[in-house]
């Protein structure tokens, strides 16, 4: 039997991941319009944190609901990089959107007094918290739909913050892997800056995504596509020469934080439990 | 002397094709909408007109199928029946049955009457489908005879089993009327088409061809939970050719010619039909089924 070589595995992901591009931004523009018009909005608001991703997301509604329809929120702590903010403006500035800037310090400071033990992982989620907070409230006051801007590699490796920056009600990036979303967004004109700089979830001076997740996105997505949209077995995969420590750690991690692209479970009693047996489409009526 | 294939041969009119967004799970909205296109179909002087897929009901109802499913005898067809007057209509829905059960059909309405349902067999469950479910499976593929000639109705899974297209083919069906709600995958810079666009546009022509018939595709378009129905509609005649197609992603009426003339030529000029052997074909699949169910 034939054993596929890992090379040659890799330059199946790396073709299958190049994206058809105007067919791409054709359906997520017309994806944007339909859900947010469909649940009687005309308008969007999002957390624009100066990184690739929440740009993408702020690009694809621009184009799709016009730009005097989508918030930007820039919601800096006063730990955060500087640059971030500089970026998030020169994503405002080049679409011509609307923006707020606000700080979160005095949301979140007075809570971190209390606990003085808190590690920066904690802090950090307590900040993407009250950051999903203000998108939430914004989003009535501009009369909007929130926005997600979690793409498919940081979803599947849980890479995020439960009700954090993972709470939207319509995410166009969803299903694009990492590599993908720099694709669309050198497509769309998002300024090479923000494309090229390492990414970062900037919730403490000098984090970096890469060193973090402990490999780079281009390989994690190369093997993300190969287990999740192939079907691969890690088998198969390590039988090709893949690294058994890499396919190892990958696969554990995607099983371990299934439970954040889940709703919470809930204890089955009745006849008909929600999302059990009592299963209607989010856009039921719509 | 035997008896001929087919005692009505196909006549020369003009189709077409409603690629609409139904509203998911409302079904007096949809109607309204199918009123829509059905007016406008009329002042484009269209003889049968196609729906989609579930056009009267969208496509992931999920606990909506039980809820939202309609008789058909339900009154709310009675501007259906009545447009169906002057102009058959073929369309899909949420059936329910005096058995209680609930079947995804394409009901083909004429001279004001419920002239035939077609009821899907293959069942789309995997993936990213769940039509079994909640959906009972058809039991019969039959072609039947409308006014234009012998028409054979198949819905979206349907359409990917070979011996589907053979049944009603070998029943005398000279149009093929395939509805769909085809939802929109794969945007691989490998191809300047969708895939599932171009997986489709394939089995339209192979069908087409090899049947040497009119195929008609009528798929939906919109959006039901972040998933995309790319839409795509086409006719292909006997030959191959595509004689119309929908843009992708919006909804649209679009109109073709079906022509006598151009199946009977195509027919003479590449006669698989005459040469089909549906006694050997039956034989060798009782041989099959014999081997393996007794």
């Amino acid at each position: 039997m034939k054993i596929e070589l890992r090379t040659d595995l890799i330059a199946k992901a790396r073709t299958a991941l190049d994206l058809n591009l105007p067919l791409t931004k054709e359906i997520l523009h017309s994806f944007v319009r339909n859900e947010v018009h469909k649940f009687g909005f005309t308008r969007a608001v999002l957390n624009l944190s100066g990184g690739i991703d929440s740009a993408l997301s702020a690009y694809l509604a621009a184009g799709a609901l016009g730009p005097a329809n989508v918030l930007a929120l820039l919601l800096p702590y006063r730990e955060s990089n500087p640059d971030s903010q500089a970026d998030a403006e020169t994503v405002v500035e080049a679409l011509g959107i609307p923006s707020k800037l606000m700080d979160i310090t005095p949301l979140v400071d007075p809570y971190f007094a209390e606990f003085a033990d808190m590690d920066v992982k904690r802090r950090g989620n307590v900040m993407a918290r009250a950051r999903m907070i203000v998108l939430y409230d914004q989003s009535v006051a501009f009369n909007s739909l929130p926005l997600g801007t979690s793409n498919k590699t940081e979803l599947l490796l849980g890479y995020s913050t439960l009700h954090g920056d993972m709470a939207s009600a319509v995410n166009p990036i969803g299903d694009l892997y990492k590599t993908q979303v720099r694709q669309l967004s050198r497509h769309l004109g998002i300024p090479e800056a923000i494309i090229e700089k390492p990414p970062s979830a900037d919730l403490w001076p000098g984090q970096s995504d890469e060193s973090e997740l402990g490999f780079a996105y281009e390989d994690v997505d190369h093997l993300l596509y190969l287990l999740v949209d192939e079907r691969y077995r890690s088998e198969e995969l390590l039988a090709s020469g893949f690294e058994t420590q890499f396919v190892e750690d990958v696969t554990r991690v995607v099983q371990s934080m299934q439970y954040k692209r889940r709703p919470p479970i809930i204890a089955k009693l009745s006849q008909r439990t929600i999302e059990r047996d009592f299963r209607y489409p989010r856009d039921w009526g719509r | 002397m035997l008896p001929e294939r087919t005692s009505n041969p196909l006549k020369s009119f003009r189709i077409g094709l409603a690629q609409i967004s139904p509203h998911l799970g409302d079904v007096a909205r949809n109607i309204q909408k199918h009123l829509e296109f059905i007016a406008e179909a009329e002042a484009q002087d269209v003889d049968l007109l196609v729906f989609p897929e579930l056009s009267l009901h969208g496509y992931y109802l999920e606990d909506l199928v039980a809820e939202t499913a309609c008789r058909l005898d339900d009154s709310r067809l009675e501007p259906l029946l009545a447009a169906s007057e002057s102009m058959s209509i073929l369309f899909g829905m949420v059936e329910e049955s005096a058995d209680r059960r609930f079947y995804n059909s394409g009901v083909y309405l004429e001279a004001g009457q419920v002239h035939h349902v077609h009821r899907k067999v293959y069942l789309a469950t995997y993936g990213m489908f769940d039509e079994g479910r909640y959906l009972a499976a058809g039991e019969h593929l039959r072609a039947f005879d409308t006014r234009f000639g012998r028409c054979g109705t198949l819905i979206c899974e349907d359409f990917w089993h070979p011996s589907a297209v053979s049944i009603v083919h070998a029943d005398g069906a000279d149009l093929i009327l395939g509805i769909s709600s085809g939802p929109g995958r794969g945007v691989s810079g490998e191809s300047q088409d969708l895939r599932s666009a171009e997986t489709w546009h394939n089995l339209n022509n192979l069908y087409a061809r090899m049947c040497t018939n009119y195929v008609v595709y009528c798929n939906r378009v919109g959006y039901e939970d972040g998933v995309n129905f790319w839409g795509g509609s086409e006719v292909v005649g006997p030959d191959g050719s595509v004689l119309v197609r929908a843009p992708y992603f919006e909804e649209a009426l679009v109109t073709a010619e079906i022509s006598a003339d151009a199946l009977r030529r195509q027919r003479s000029l590449l006669p698989l039909l005459r040469d089909e052997r549906l006694d050997l074909t039956y034989r060798e699949l009782r041989r099959i089924y014999r081997g393996r169910y007794e």
